[in-house]
């Protein structure tokens, strides 16, 4: 199955979580479809959805919660069906 | 002829030279962060060199044209894409009838000005186009753009041509590191001698909260201002000061924790201690640096800030006499 990243839009920090006290939008292993949130780009006072865009198992994210990434940075990869 | 907007980035607005004239009644100039390259982008195209363009913060937009236009895009290097096809940074391009103008990812710099022939054409408020979001004022609806929003451009004044281009010796050259020329003053003799020396020599980054208001700045020490009895009207942290107005690119502390570099939507004044002002010819670049990249601070005395004025306006000159 073909591996792809899901990059990021835009520069910013990344988190997994759409609150601290709350679970990950999804963990490495999970199904997911084009539309499923896997995490949160903060920029700006604004924080943006980041969508798989693609339908398939999140494999692994590349860069941990709560980091600093660059725009087109690889978050996390996804294996497509 | 109309420009729809399929998506509209993450901060992009019409802005252009601004509006000035007004920030003595708490209205800012607003007008593009990065006034140089918003210059670049009409001049290249035979527009005013003030018309209206579009801003885009870090991420742009997806438009679809209904008819054939030239565009030209400067400022921050995101590679603009016609249906998917790149084209190129700082030269005019023909975006053909019923074609998508989309943009690749960041490279460089924060803010690329998106211009089209004739400029774009939204109301004048107080005589200019510029948005001012916070006030609701300018632009679209007082607004960044939205999804689904239809943009109107005007008559072009002198046809422009494909393929020009910008001289490579006025290209912008970014960089992960900035250093920003400051005037000190008024009120850095606030400041304890060896704080006012740490602000100078330490390195600072641009926190995600750096926006068209003002820029904040993260990771140095915090400064210590002189206790003092505070004065009739100010506050009483000593950061305060009597109400006083705020030049655009004055650089507060509130509480010595992280200073802010005001951009042109900002307040007008307030009760902070400005320490010092980004001069003016420095203020481009402050719009293209993006959160998390690095700055730091050189002082300078007023005679070089104006040479470096002059300097900054023989650049305006070259690029209005490009061939």
């Amino acid at each position: 199955m073909p591996q792809q990243p899901i990059q990021a839009p835009f520069p910013g920090v990344f988190y997994r979580r759409p609150a601290p006290d709350q679970p990950p939008f999804v963990e490495p292993g999970q199904r997911v479809e084009a539309d499923t949130v896997i995490g949160l780009i903060e920029v700006m006072k604004q924080f943006c959805e980041l969508r798989a865009e693609a339908t398939g198992t999140l494999i692994t994210f590349e860069v941990e919660d709560e980091t600093v990434v660059e725009a087109g940075q690889a978050i996390a990869t996804l294996e497509g069906e | 002829m109309t420009i729809d907007v399929i998506k509209p980035g993450l901060a992009t607005s019409v802005q252009d030279l601004g509006r000035t004239g007004y920030y003595h009644l708490g209205i800012p100039p607003s007008g593009g962060m990065d006034q140089r390259s918003l210059r670049a982008a009409n001049l290249l195209l035979g527009n005013p060199e003030g018309a209206a363009v579009l801003e885009c913060a870090l991420m742009g937009p997806e438009l679809r044209f209904d008819e054939r236009r030239c565009v030209a895009a400067c400022g921050a290097e995101m590679v603009p894409k016609v249906d998917g096809q790149p084209q190129p940074l700082n030269e005019v391009f023909e975006v053909p009838a019923g074609a998508t103008l989309g943009f690749d990812f960041v490279r460089a710099g924060a803010r690329l000005y998106l211009a089209v022939e004739g400029g774009f054409d939204v109301a004048e408020k107080l005589a200019s186009r510029s948005t001012y979001a916070l006030g609701g004022l300018g632009g679209v609806e007082g607004r960044p753009l939205k999804a689904g929003d239809r943009l109107a451009t005007l008559p072009a004044v002198t046809p422009p041509r494909p393929g020009r281009r910008l001289p490579e010796a006025l290209l912008p050259r970014f960089a992960k590191h900035y250093r920003l020329r400051v005037v000190p003053g008024i009120y850095d003799h606030r400041l304890e001698a060896a704080s006012r020396e740490r602000f100078y020599a330490e390195t600072w980054a641009v926190a995600s909260e750096a926006d068209r208001i003002g820029y904040r700045l993260k990771g140095g020490s915090s400064l210590s201002f002189l206790e003092r009895e505070p004065p009739f009207g100010a506050g009483d942290d000593p950061s305060n000061i009597v109400d006083a107005c705020y030049p655009i690119g004055s650089i507060q502390v509130p509480s010595g924790s992280e200073p802010i570099i005001l951009h042109r939507d900002a307040v007008s004044g307030g009760g902070y201690a400005m320490i010092g002002t980004v001069i003016s010819a420095d203020m481009d670049w402050v719009g293209q640096i993006q959160p998390h990249q690095q700055v730091r601070f050189e002082a300078v005395d007023l005679e070089q800030a104006l040479a470096a004025r002059r300097e900054y306006r023989d650049t305006l000159e070259a690029l209005r006499r490009m061939p």
